[in-house]
């Protein structure tokens, strides 16, 4: 088993969905709530991920970042240094790669609550922030634990996108799938087994959290 | 003109359209109840909602007093946030994960905590509910979530109260006690209430103004029994809680007498109060099952004009009121006491008269 892959996994997974539910959480809420008519093409975009093979995600993320994409110049310019290959690469291509198992789950719990109660709330005079902190995420709390979680495992044991922007640099994009797949190719089978078992577990063990708390949240695009 | 300060009167002149369905309103509704009565779909909901702010009429305005609420010549059209207004929802839309007194002070956060703890102390007393402010809703009977609904409402002093049937489901009693500490809270403050409710009950409860909303425009407005003690259309000849509803044709007119006569279309024939109607149309006769007389002998001396032979094709008894089918060429409907069921030893297959007098015959039409 390789430590520093498990390691660096987390670490990666625990800053995407960190990042992924700051950014989901105004995003689903417009989603939910917006009466604009060509929303299906936001949605639609952000269910890409879903349907695309990671290595066409990854090939475009590589483009993106590298030294003649926007991106890429872009953080040159900020950083002084390039932003494929590096783990703010990693990070950036995953966001986009797990965006929809964070904002499909708030979606689905946002959509789920009962309007009147917002109505309720904005007749008595609050505002819309205010009825977001008091009245929306404490009721759609399983939602925002399903985003955080799924976000989570789904970073976790990607492989595609990582290949292609993060390559295989030890301690900085080697990640857990990219480890398991170097000791399958060195015909390491005892330590793939290992690295490849701990993963099923975790994994298995993230959804059993999903799930215990609420089984309906989870389903793409519901309530149409 | 304005209104004085004192007692604002609430002014809606608003236009909004559906696909299926369009809500068109003039009305000015001064201080105290103005009941909104109307069948289900009425657009009873969608008038309040457009004065809370809640849904935005296609045109039109909306003033309270000196305030405008909404105006689209003058493109205001102020967020519900900004209108002051109390608003009880049908569902009552309770906060499930908040207490008693956290719902009922969720609306004054912006006043001071000893300011607000005092408000809520209040409310809870104004309306019972001192012992439930720890309590969730779900923890709560209907009645007691039907009052904090209200104080959660009231709580924040409206200018305005909207009640969408607060009351709907709780026994006769029950009802009582909430109207009288509803009207206890309002005898100081002179607001208008607008409550909505289609059950005839709460309309003779609530007494004070009624209008009548009938597929989204104004049918009538006036005192809750002269309005209801004759309805104009089969909706709210319906809803007003009218069980026999007769097709039939005109036979004659006699103008003299001021009364027509009518043929039944299941058979028999009603003198009924002089319509505009040509002889040979179709109208159809509202008669409150409560308002027949039933006899096992033939009735004679009597001023009523309608006496029809039938025979007893149904009987049920409910609680306090024995529900009768009667034909009679047309089937009738007719509530008597148990009592007098007893005594007439009522039973299927019976032979009775009904007894009908004529200004008990409503005409109705379909719209």
């Amino acid at each position: 088993m390789s430590g520093g892959a498990i390691l660096l996994s987390l670490q990666l997974a625990l800053t995407v969905s960190v990042l992924l539910l700051a950014f989901s959480l105004p995003l689903a809420y417009w989603l939910a709530f917006t009466h604009w008519r060509g929303k299906f093409l936001l949605e639609s975009l952000v269910a890409l991920p879903l349907v695309l093979p990671p290595t066409v995600l990854g090939f475009y993320a590589l483009i993106a970042m590298g030294p003649r994409g926007a991106l890429g110049r872009f953080w040159q310019a900020i950083f002084g240094h390039p932003l494929a290959f590096t783990f703010a690469g990693l990070v950036i291509a995953s966001l986009v790669y797990s965006l929809p198992f964070a904002v499909q789950p708030l979606v689905a719990s946002f959509e789920s609550l009962d309007r009147r109660l917002l109505d309720a709330a904005a007749v008595v005079g609050a505002g819309r922030v205010r009825t977001f902190i008091r009245i929306i995420l404490p009721l759609a709390w399983p939602g925002v634990i399903t985003a955080l979680v799924l976000s989570f495992a789904h970073t976790l044991g990607e492989f595609g996108v990582v290949l292609m922007v993060g390559g295989n640099l030890p301690g900085i994009t080697r990640t857990i799938s990219i480890d398991i797949y170097d000791r399958a190719q060195a015909l390491d089978y005892t330590g793939a087994h290992q690295t490849a078992l701990l993963l099923l577990l975790v994994s298995f063990v993230i959804l059993s959290i999903v799930y215990g708390i609420n089984r309906r949240v989870w389903s793409p695009w519901p309530h149409r | 003109m304005a209104a004085p300060l004192d007692s604002p009167v609430l002014l809606v002149d608003i236009r909004r359209r559906f696909p299926a369905f369009e809500l068109q309103l003039q009305h000015q509704f001064p201080a105290g109840f103005t009941v909104v009565f109307g069948s289900s779909g009425a657009g009873k909901s969608t008038l309040l909602d457009c004065v809370a702010g809640l849904l935005r009429p296609d045109s039109g305005k909306i003033e309270l007093g000196i305030e405008v609420f909404f105006d689209t010549q003058r493109n205001i059209s102020r967020p519900p946030q900004k209108r002051r207004i109390g608003y009880v929802f049908q569902s009552l839309a309770l906060f499930p994960h908040l207490t008693v007194e956290e719902n009922v002070g969720f609306g004054l956060h912006q006043q001071s905590e000893s300011e607000r703890r005092q408000k809520i102390v209040q409310a809870l007393a104004d309306f019972h509910i001192e012992r439930l402010s720890k309590r969730k809703p779900a923890e709560l009977s209907g009645g007691e979530k039907q009052r904090v609904a209200l104080a959660r409402s009231l709580v924040t002093q409206p200018k305005l109260l909207l009640l969408d049937e607060p009351l709907t489901g709780l026994d006769a009693g029950l009802r009582q006690s909430i109207l009288r500490d509803l009207r206890e809270w309002n005898s100081a403050r002179r607001i208008p209430i607008l409550y909505v409710t289609h059950n005839r009950d709460e309309v003779d409860a609530v007494g004070e103004n009624l209008i009548t909303l009938e597929n989204g425009k104004l049918g009538r407005s006036g005192l809750p029994h002269v309005v209801l003690g004759a309805p104009q259309t089969v909706a709210l000849a319906q809803a007003a809680g009218f069980e026999n509803l007769l097709p039939a044709r005109v036979l004659e007119h006699r103008e003299m007498d001021g009364v027509m006569r009518v043929a039944l279309d299941g058979g028999g024939e009603l003198e009924i109060p002089l319509g505009a109607e040509q002889v040979g149309e179709q109208v159809i006769v509202a008669i409150r099952a409560g308002d027949i007389l039933l006899a096992t002998e033939t009735p004679h001396g009597l001023s009523a004009r309608n006496i029809l032979q039938g025979v007893v094709e149904s009987l049920e008894i409910r609680g306090m009121l024995v529900e009768l089918k009667v034909r009679a060429g047309a089937t009738f409907q007719i509530h008597v006491t148990p009592g007098a069921a007893r005594s007439l030893q009522l039973a299927t297959g019976k032979t009775v008269w009904l007894v009908v007098k004529t200004h008990s015959c409503h005409l109705v039409h379909q719209p």
